[in-house]
C-alpha cells in the first residue's frame, strides 16, 4: 500500500535510534569500568557492583520506593478503572466536564507545581487535623497515586471504548446483574489494560523525583532522591552500576507489557470482527 | 445512540427494569464518586491553598505565610489580599528574564524535537511488517527507561572529561576539552533527548491512520512525492504535531531536573527557580506565587491538550 520507506527516513530513523541508544549503551559499558572518572578507561570491574550491594542506603531506599510503587500501582489502578467506567460507560453526569478535566491535567501538569500544591496541602492539612503527622511513605504514596491514576484511566478508557458494550448489553438482556455484568464480563475483557495500567503506574512512581522531593519528610529518601543527591555533584560510577540494574529491570518489565499490549491489540480485533463493526 | 434505544425497546419488563435502573444508579454513583473525590482533594484543592498562599505574607511563623483571613477585636471579619508578590515577581528582572528564558528554551527544544521526530515517526509508519514493531518498541523502551538516569547519561558524554572530549582530543581535533556540560547546550540536549519519544508517539498513532490511497491518487495524477508530501501528507497530520509538541512544550517549560542537572547554576529555568524559592529560601509566598504565573503561562496550551484529547477519544 505505502511507497517504500525512502532513503532520507531511513538515515533519520538510525540517527534517532543511535541518538537514543548510545548513551544508555555508555552508561552500561562504564557501569564495569574500574576507574573512579567515570568515562576515563581503566580496565573492566565489577568493583562498583560491589559498593553499590555493601551500600544499605541505597537497598533502603529500594525498599522505600518499591512500597511505594506498589501501593500506589495497586491503589492507582483501581481509582483509575473506575474513573474510566465512569467516563466511558456512564454517559453524561453532573461534573462530567470538571472530573474529565481533572483527569487530563495531571497527564501534563509540570512536576513543580503538583509537587508545591501537594506538599503546601499536606502542610495545612496538618495544622486543621493533626495528619499527616509526619511526611514520608504515606504523603509521597498518595501524591503518586493523585497522577497515576489518570495514566492509568486513559489507558483503562483506551481499551473501554475499544471493546464496545456488544457482550456487556447481552449480559444485561439475558438477566445478569450489573454487579455480576461487571465481574462476569467488563472486568475480565479488561484484564490486559488494568495489568498494563498497573505496570505504568508502578514504574512512573518509582521514576519520580521532583514530586517525591517536594513530599518526602525527613530520613525518607525513595531511590532518584538518593540517585539525584549523589549526581548533583558530579559523576558516580556507583551510579553507573545501578543504572545498568534498573534498565534490566525496566526492559525485563516492558517486554511484559509489550506482550501484554500485542494481546490486547489481537482481543481488541477480535472483539471487532465479534461485534460485526466495520474498521474504520 | 441507535444500539441503546434498541437495547431499551428489547428489554423484558417495564416494571423489572425501574428497579434495575434504581440499582444501577447508586453503583454508579459510588462508581464515579470515589476517584471525583479521590482528585478534588488531592489534585483541585491543593491549587486553592496555592493561590491562597500566593496573596498572603511572608511572615516568620510555620508555616511562613500570613493568614489571608484575619478576625479584629470588635468581631469584624476582615479579608487581606496582598498582590505584592505578584508585583514583586513583575518587578524583579530575575524572575522575567526567567520565565522568558524558560519560553525560549522550551519552545526552541519543541521546534528541534519536531524537526528530527516527524520523519523518525514517518520512517516507522513506512517500514515493514517487521520492522515497524521492533522500531516501536525502541521507541516506548527509553519512555519507560528511569528520566533520571537517562539525563544522568550525557553527563558523561557532555562533560570535559567525557566520551566526546576524551575522543576529540585523542583524534587530536583540539587540545583542550570544550566546554558543554553545565551550559545551555547541554540543556537543549537533555530536553530533546527525553522528550523526543513524546513527540514521535502522538505523531506515529496520526500517521498510522492516514489512508495510503490518498497518496497513491495524488502520485495517479502526477503529483510528485515532495509535492505529496506538503499537499496531503502534511496537513493530514497536523493534529499529531499538535498532540507532539504540546506534550514537549508544556513540561519543558517547568522543566526541573535537567536545568539542575546539565545546566548547573548556568541556565536559569522557572522550574529550578520555583524549587529554590521553595527549599532553599522558604518564601513559600513567592514561590507559590511564581507557580501561580507560570500555571496561568500553560493554562491555554494545557486545555488545547484536553481538547484535543477529548476529541481524540471520541473518534474511536
Amino acid at each position: 500500500m505505502y511507497a517504500k520507506r525512502s532513503r532520507f527516513l531511513t538515515v533519520m530513523l538510525t540517527l534517532g535510534m543511535a541518538f537514543f541508544y548510545i548513551p544508555m549503551i555508555l552508561l552500561v559499558v562504564y557501569s564495569f569500568n574500574h576507574s573512579k572518572l567515570v568515562p576515563v578507561w581503566g580496565g573492566w570491574s565489577l568493583r562498583w557492583y560491589g559498593e553499590l550491594f555493601q551500600s544499605e542506603e541505597v537497598w533502603s531506599a529500594v525498599a522505600l520506593s518499591l512500597q511505594i510503587a506498589f501501593v500506589n500501582a495497586t491503589f492507582a489502578t483501581l481509582l483509575g478503572t473506575l474513573a474510566a467506567l465512569a467516563m466511558v460507560r456512564f454517559g453524561r453526569f453532573r461534573g462530567r466536564t470538571l472530573f474529565g478535566g481533572m483527569l487530563v491535567a495531571p497527564l501534563v501538569m509540570p512536576e513543580v507545581i503538583t509537587g508545591l500544591s501537594l506538599l503546601v496541602f499536606f502542610i495545612s492539612l496538618n495544622q486543621f487535623i493533626g495528619w499527616p503527622a509526619e511526611r514520608g511513605f504515606t504523603t509521597i504514596t498518595l501524591a503518586h497515586i493523585t497522577f497515576s491514576l489518570a495514566y492509568v484511566a486513559v489507558t483503562v478508557q483506551a481499551r473501554l471504548t475499544g471493546m464496545g458494550q456488544t457482550l456487556e448489553e447481552a449480559a444485561a438482556d439475558l438477566g445478569a446483574k450489573p454487579l455480576k455484568v461487571l465481574t462476569a464480563i467488563t472486568i475480565p475483557q479488561l484484564t490486559p489494560a488494568l495489568i498494563s495500567g498497573w505496570l505504568l503506574a508502578f514504574t512512573l512512581s518509582l521514576d519520580d523525583l521532583v514530586i517525591a522531593s517536594f513530599v518526602t519528610g525527613p530520613g525518607a529518601n525513595t531511590l532518584p532522591i538518593l540517585i539525584f543527591s549523589r549526581i548533583r555533584l558530579g559523576l558516580r560510577p556507583d551510579i553507573n552500576a545501578l543504572a545498568t540494574i534498573m534498565i534490566l529491570v525496566i526492559a525485563i518489565c516492558v517486554a511484559i507489557a509489550a506482550i501484554l499490549m500485542f494481546r490486547q491489540h489481537r482481543a481488541d480485533l477480535r472483539d471487532q470482527q465479534m461485534a460485526g463493526t466495520k474498521e474504520s | 445512540m441507535t444500539e441503546t434505544s434498541e437495547h431499551i425497546d428489547t428489554a423484558p419488563v417495564p416494571a423489572r427494569r425501574g428497579i434495575m435502573r434504581r440499582v444501577q444508579d447508586s453503583w454508579r454513583q459510588i462508581i464515579t464518586i470515589i476517584p471525583f473525590f479521590y482528585l478534588l482533594v488531592f489534585f483541585l484543592a491543593p491549587f486553592f491553598i496555592v493561590a491562597k498562599i500566593s496573596l498572603a505574607e511572608l511572615a516568620i511563623a510555620s508555616p511562613p505565610f500570613t493568614s489571608l483571613i484575619e478576625w479584629t477585636d470588635s468581631g469584624v471579619m476582615t479579608i487581606r489580599l496582598v498582590f505584592d508578590n505578584f508585583i514583586y515577581i513583575w518587578e524583579d528582572s530575575l524572575y522575567l528574564d526567567t520565565y522568558l528564558n524558560s519560553l525560549k528554551i522550551s519552545i526552541t527544544s519543541t521546534v528541534i524535537c519536531l524537526v528530527f521526530g516527524y520523519p523518525i515517526a514517518y520512517g516507522i509508519v513506512r517500514s515493514g511488517p517487521v520492522a515497524k514493531p521492533i522500531l516501536l518498541f525502541c521507541i516506548i523502551l527509553p519512555f519507560w527507561t528511569s528520566f533520571l538516569l537517562r539525563v544522568y547519561s550525557w553527563m558523561g558524554i557532555l562533560a570535559d572529561q567525557g566520551t566526546i572530549n576524551n575522543l576529540l582530543i585523542a583524534l587530536g581535533v583540539i587540545d583542550e576539552p570544550i566546554r558543554m556540560l553545565y551550559t545551555e547546550f547541554a540543556v537543549y540536549i537533555g530536553i530533546v533527548y527525553t522528550y523526543m519519544p513524546f513527540m514521535i508517539l502522538p505523531l506515529y498513532a496520526n500517521m498510522e491512520k492516514l489512508d495510503g490511497s490518498l497518496n497513491e491518487a495524488a502520485a495517479d495524477l502526477g503529483s510528485r512525492p515532495a509535492n505529496t508530501f506538503f499537499k496531503v501528507t502534511l496537513p493530514l497530520t497536523i493534529p499529531g504535531v499538535v498532540a507532539g509538541c504540546l506534550l514537549v512544550f508544556i513540561p519543558a517549560t517547568g522543566e526541573y531536573v535537567i536545568p539542575d542537572l546539565l545546566g548547573g547554576g548556568n541556565v536559569q529555568m522557572i522550574g529550578r527557580v520555583l524549587f529554590n524559592e521553595f527549599s532553599r529560601n522558604s518564601d513559600w509566598p513567592v514561590a507559590a506565587a511564581v507557580a501561580i504565573v507560570l500555571l496561568v503561562l500553560l493554562v491555554v496550551p494545557m486545555m488545547v491538550f484536553q481538547n484535543f484529547q477529548g476529541k481524540a477519544s471520541e473518534d474511536q
